[in-house]
């Protein structure tokens, strides 16, 4: 057996894991580890400018792989840096563990240099934390933070190290755990078959079904099932804004997004439905619009990992708790053998008139079935978003900020696959964007990697263009360029009589072409329509260039449909600045 | 409505506060806390009382569940339990009040544990309802001090938490 120490264990450990990128930045409290990745570890560390992408980065890259993201920080500001990232990993369930150096046991509790409690400042946005007490207790405690992180309902895991337990001279046994068991820590592994035969028969019973999948399909990695499952039925399907992908977004049977920004159709089929199946959605704010007016009609089945997402706002009348994988799998058996068996079959003749209902909502108001924004002489943001998705052919990985932008890009390119859509859907963390695409690049360094972000939201990481140039990932950022913080002005313009606090910048903006430029990328300025495709073309040619396009678009222009609030149904939207349902 | 929630949890540094903290995040109550290590050191068995609706009380066992180190929950109020808490209460006890005071005392089953020229410290157990009924018992006399350890409860007969 080897004798490594503290910090060789760590280094020897996420090789073990398999992990094939940790994303940091040095500090005092680290050194140890830095000088052990350094002399032994195969593991190539990304070094960002900014603790908080670190864990964007390391964030992006698991959305889009499927595996934990790995984050290296020091202590004290370090570790708070590091804390919005977490923050946005954990509302979204994405895996993740992040390593943070502690000052030595010692120092504990005295005020000592970049001293702060991580464990206790990051407890309500982790799903688990461990302090390392003794040296000898790394290999487990990384093993069983892999285990949290990417087992049940996914999320990030803190494990802090004092100094003292990476010392180069303290040496130990290494051994590697090839399996963890927790006695208090068991996620369902199956749904209980009861409930889903009592589910198969509501759901074959349904004259007015809706499928509303969410995050947790693409978690589960069920979106192959779910798409059985609803081209088994016929039945329609909407997606959350975490679920974008998980069922095609270019097939008959889809809705759209549902929710503040939902499409008509979506929010008319779910308020108008009498059966609702929810597959690893949660009822978020953002979709229900007002809880005790959510969709009257309908029944409930919901399946869920996490109990807790189950009934929390939304009652289920069947509820399911399980890995989506498994429920789906059962369902889709029992569905087949009452079919065979009993001859149970949907009521075909209620949902054709369903399908009528829906192909008129969507033909009256969708937004693919027609121009639904306004004209102008400036460019549209809808606009620039068809064009992204036309020059890549539906097939990039999109990355966004949070604003205007976001619902632009959620509601005009079509994901046709899970993963492909990587945005701060929970948290809502300006700043992701960025740091994300360079994560998800680094995985897939032969994709279309575009991030999707407003003059606002880049600002906030913008210097991780510096980052690109060190570790050369090529991807595009299109900037939607309003001069406002848009979502913002947007509600200002609802709200608040279009008093617009706080929401310009007025002539304070950098010149983005030149600032990339410095960084050592390629800037693009697009005013004018009739260039904007070409541009964006231009863009995507240049296969190994970071290329900042700088979009002009119209500032003024709105999202919609947006819910009626306060008070508004699923059914209550704004359609266009003076048009409401 | 009030219920009682009996946790066996990791006795791990920082186990507590997952729990306290759960509950400040999610707005829930707490009205009492009792916490202990029990025979098995690896495992504190910590009592809580709360209220909430049912709604509200699911949300809790379920979020409680969650927490990696929860071990296991049980309500104890959804069954046949006993519940105590301890209370230690310094009272001025001079003149004609300290014959009174024992004579409640001695009413409620307290027991007198410290005696002093001016004061007598009492002990009590029994339900937080009967150290309420105490406290309002000795209003004539001058409290100086109250402490309660909070409520610890255990179920009735066969049903057992346990590993």
């Amino acid at each position: 057996m080897e004798l490594l120490s503290g910090g060789e264990m760590i280094a020897k450990a996420l090789e073990d894991e398999g992990v094939e990128y940790i994303f940091g930045y040095p500090g005092g409290a680290v050194l140890h580890i830095y000088d052990a990745l350094f002399k032994t570890c195969k593991v190539p560390h990304v070094l960002v400018r900014h603790e908080q992408a670190a864990t964007h980065a390391a964030d992006g890259y698991a959305r889009a792989t499927g595996k934990p993201g790995v984050v290296l920080v020091t202590s004290g500001p370090g570790a708070t840096n590091a804390i919005t990232g977490i923050a946005t990993a954990y509302m979204d369930s994405i895996p993740m563990v992040v390593l943070s150096g502690q000052v030595a046991t010692h120092l504990i509790g005295e005020d000592a240099f970049q001293e702060t409690d991580m464990v206790g400042i990051s407890r309500p946005i982790v799903k688990h934390s461990f302090m390392v007490r003794h040296a000898e207790d790394i290999p487990a405690t990384i093993k069983k933070a892999f285990h949290i992180a990417t087992t049940g309902r996914p999320g990030p895991v803190v494990i802090d190290i004092p100094k003292d337990c990476t010392r180069p001279d303290a040496k130990f046994e290494y051994h590697y755990p090839d399996n963890v068991k927790l006695r208090s820590y068991a996620p369902a592994q199956r749904g209980h078959t009861g409930q889903i035969r009592k589910a198969a028969k509501l759901l074959l019973s349904a004259k007015r079904p809706v499928i509303y999948a969410g995050g947790g399909v693409i978690l589960g990695e069920s979106s192959e099932l779910l798409t059985t499952l609803a081209r088994t039925l016929n039945y329609p399907v909407t997606n959350t804004l975490m679920g974008l992908g998980a069922y095609p977004a270019t097939d008959r049977q889809f809705l759209g997004m549902l929710g503040m920004h939902g499409f008509y159709e979506a929010n008319m089929a779910m308020h108008h439905s009498d059966v609702i199946l929810a597959v690893g959605a949660r009822f978020d704010d953002r979709v229900t619009n007002t809880v005790s007016r959510f969709c009257p009609g309908a029944k409930i089945i919901h399946i869920d990992i996490d109990p807790t997402s189950i009934s929390k706002t939304v009652a289920a009348d069947i509820p399911i708790v399980g890995p989506v994988q498994s429920v789906l799998e059962d369902l889709l058996d029992i569905i087949g053998s009452l079919q065979d068996k009993d001859a149970q079959q949907p009521d075909t003749g209620a949902l054709g008139r369903w399908w009528q209902q829906i192909e008129e909502w969507r033909a009256k108001h969708g937004l693919w079935t027609g121009r639904r924004y306004g004209e102008s002489d400036r460019i549209m943001p809808q606009q620039v978003i068809e064009s992204l998705y036309r020059v890549t052919g539906g097939d990039a990985y999109v990355t966004s900020d949070v604003g205007q932008h976001q619902m632009f890009a959620a509601q005009y390119y079509k994901f046709d696959k899970p993963r492909r859509w990587i945005n701060s859907g929970g948290l809502g963390t300006m700043g992701f964007g960025l740091p994300a695409a360079m994560g998800v690049k680094l995985a897939f360094p032969d994709m279309d990697v575009a991030c999707v972000t407003g003059e606002g939201s880049i600002q906030m990481n913008i210097q991780e263009l510096s980052t690109c140039k060190q570790y050369s990932t090529p991807i595009k950022i299109i900037n939607l360029r309003n001069n406002y913080l848009g979502m913002v002005k947007q509600w200002q313009d609802m709200q608040y009589e279009g008093r617009y606090a706080m929401s310009t910048y007025e002539d304070s903006l950098p010149d983005f072409i030149k600032l990339v430029e410095s960084y050592g990328h390629v800037g693009i300025q697009v005013t004018r329509l009739e260039e904007l495709d070409q541009r964006m073309e231009e863009a995507f040619a240049m296969k190994d260039r970071l290329v900042f396009l700088d979009i002009f678009i119209d500032p003024m222009e709105h999202v919609y449909p947006m819910h009626v609030a306060p008070n508004g149904a699923m059914k209550d939207m704004w359609l266009s600045k003076n048009e409401r349902t | 409505m009030r219920r009682i929630i009996s946790i066996l949890l990791e006795n791990e540094p920082g186990a507590l506060s997952r729990v306290i903290g759960l509950f400040s995040q999610r707005g829930y109550n707490i009205e009492t806390l009792n916490v202990a290590p029990t025979e098995d050191l690896t495992l504190s068995r910590l009592t809580l009382t709360t209220t909430g609706d049912d709604k509200t009380m699911e949300q809790i066992t379920k979020q409680l569940n969650k927490l990696v180190d929860v071990v296991k929950l049980v309500d104890l109020s959804e069954g046949a339990h006993i519940e105590r808490d301890l209370m230690l209460i310094k009272v001025r006890a001079s003149g004609t009040m300290r014959d009174e005071i024992k004579r409640t005392t001695d009413i409620f089953r307290g027991q007198i544990v410290d005696v002093g020229p001016n004061t007598y410290t009492i002990q009590l157990t029994g339900t937080g309802e009967k150290l309420d009924s105490f406290v309002a018992a000795m209003a004539e006399a001058d409290i100086l001090e109250v402490v309660r350890s909070g409520v610890a409860g255990i179920s009735r007969g066969e049903k057992v938490l346990r590993l």
